[in-house]
């Protein structure tokens, strides 16, 4: 029974979010501001949940997880930068929240410079050196260095340097095509699966 | 001139009209088009398919509600094989809001398995043959934390069971006991795995992607950072194809032809549209 009014209010939803296709209207705006609450109300139970429980309040108050008593008390600097991000809320003491948010910038900053040096420059570039043996080998080396050449821009683009940048261009242009296609591909799918639920899941109409 | 002049102020809700029927006749009439395995599939199933029976397959649930069409037949699929071929499975997620399709994925794949078992044996249990340890934050710190200790996370699963309470995850601390991990991606979760967990610790990877995502993802295939990819519906359709199991993947792919068709009909008359009208005007 509960799958039946799941199956019909998932169906009625997806309706009032198509019909704004026709033009706006109540449904479409009821169906938008459900969603927006029901995902809001969803991620706050699930910070509670997966988050603030079983990281910070359970190893902490319950030892879970937590090997030692230093294992617990080391945790109370998380939860002092956690509080700090909310003293955005208060204006006389919002200075505080710069802290916190210094201390996860440099965490990105850190972990994002050796991940970018380590997972993609490197792999990449030892990627593209490969033996010039077949077309696509050669395709891509061209394709690389005169990409490469479209974005150099301490010299004038005359001569060689210009016909190098314009093929750039060109490959580029075919990589915007390519991911452009697959993003249209993408926007069907989510059609399909929306009007597949339709007529599978709510019409019966196919078997 | 005039035929293209009415073309181009052509109502637009003319256009969704006839994309819809361009989807939902093929849906009603079921029609099914013949699928070509594309290599970077076929690289995907063959990274699942060589791995020794009972190795431990670690599936990231990246995407949510916006995506599932795309991936979660991709999800189902890669379940189905990782079963069929003894694995174990580890599941987790990037994405808060995606693990519930992670759940019934899991679920639908698990009693498909159990009803038609024809022994115990042959039956799937939970935290011996697959765990759900749900979602935690920290993104890359994450990655990079898992392989040291996945207890440092995962002090508990999804269920809120301790994990050490499952046999399945008493002997896995880290990336060295996972043999492959299946990224299921509909945002930048995907990069960061293969910067963080391959580049850094070797850990072997294939992504699913949607097709938004897709494209990004090639480079890391031809530098063999990845070991397959499944692109979009259509690589969905492609690993259904692998599995012989057709899903939604696979129902998908004529109404995808028609719609495409249709883009393609629309782009032409719309150039063509122009360029007389240009030449009228000068």
């Amino acid at each position: 029974m509960m799958h039946i009014i799941g199956t019909w209010i998932a169906a009625g939803l997806t309706l009032a979010i198509f019909s704004f296709l026709y033009k706006d209207n109540p449904f479409y705006k009821f169906a938008e501001h459900l969603y927006v609450g029901v995902s809001a109300a969803f991620a706050i139970l699930y910070t509670w949940a997966f988050d603030v429980w079983p990281m910070l309040v359970e190893p902490m108050f319950y030892g879970r997880g937590a090997a030692s008593a230093a294992d617990r008390w080391i945790l109370l600097v998380p939860m002092l930068f956690g509080l700090l991000m909310l003293s955005r809320w208060f204006p006389k003491i919002g200075w505080l929240s710069r802290w916190a948010i210094a201390l996860t910038v440099g965490i990105a900053a850190g972990l994002g410079i050796t991940g970018q040096i380590q997972g993609i420059l490197l792999p990449q570039v030892a990627g593209t050196l490969v033996p010039l043996t077949s077309l696509d080998n050669v395709l891509m080396v061209v394709g690389v260095i005169s990409t490469l050449v479209y974005f150099y821009f301490s010299i004038a683009q005359k001569g060689a340097v210009k016909v190098g940048s314009r093929l750039g261009m060109i490959f580029i242009m075919v990589a915007f095509g390519a991911s452009f296609g697959y993003t249209v591909m993408a926007r069907i799918s989510l059609l399909i699966g929306r009007l597949y639920f339709l007529a599978y899941d709510w019409l019966h109409l196919v078997r | 001139m005039k035929f293209f002049e009415k073309l181009a102020s052509i109502d637009r809700r003319i256009i969704y009209l006839l994309l819809a029927l361009a989807v939902v006749v093929p849906i009603l009439l079921k029609l099914v088009l013949p699928i070509t395995v594309s290599e970077p599939v076929k690289s995907a199933y063959a990274a699942i398919d060589g791995l020794s029976d009972g190795s431990v397959v670690m599936v990231s649930i990246d995407y949510d509600a916006s995506s599932a069409p795309e991936v979660q037949p991709m999800l189902l699929s890669v379940l189905r094989h990782c079963f069929a071929k003894k694995h174990k499975v580890v599941m987790l997620g990037q994405w808060p809001l995606g693990l519930p399709f992670g759940e019934i994925g899991m679920t639908t794949v698990v009693d498909e398995i159990n009803r038609a078992a024809q022994s115990p044996a042959d039956s799937i249990r939970y935290g011996a043959n697959y765990v759900n340890l749900g979602y935690r934050p920290g993104y890359r710190a994450l990655m990079v934390g898992l392989g040291r200790e996945f207890r440092d996370f995962f002090a508990t699963d999804y269920r809120s069971a301790p994990v050490d309470s499952l046999p399945l995850m008493r002997p896995i601390h880290n990336y060295n006991d996972i043999d492959l991990l299946v990224g299921l991606e509909a945002g930048q979760a995907g990069d960061e795995w293969i910067q963080y967990a391959g580049a850094r610790y070797g850990l072997q990877i294939v992504i699913g992607a949607t097709g938004v995502v897709a494209p990004d993802m090639f480079h890391y295939m031809q530098a063999r950072q990845i070991k397959g990819l499944i692109g979009g519906l259509q690589g969905a359709a492609e690993y259904e194809t692998l599995m012989q199991h057709p899903g939604t993947g696979t129902a998908g792919m004529v109404p995808q032809s028609w719609a495409h068709l249709l883009l393609l009909a629309f782009i032409v008359l719309g150039n063509v549209g122009y360029f007389v009208m240009r030449r009228k005007k000068a």
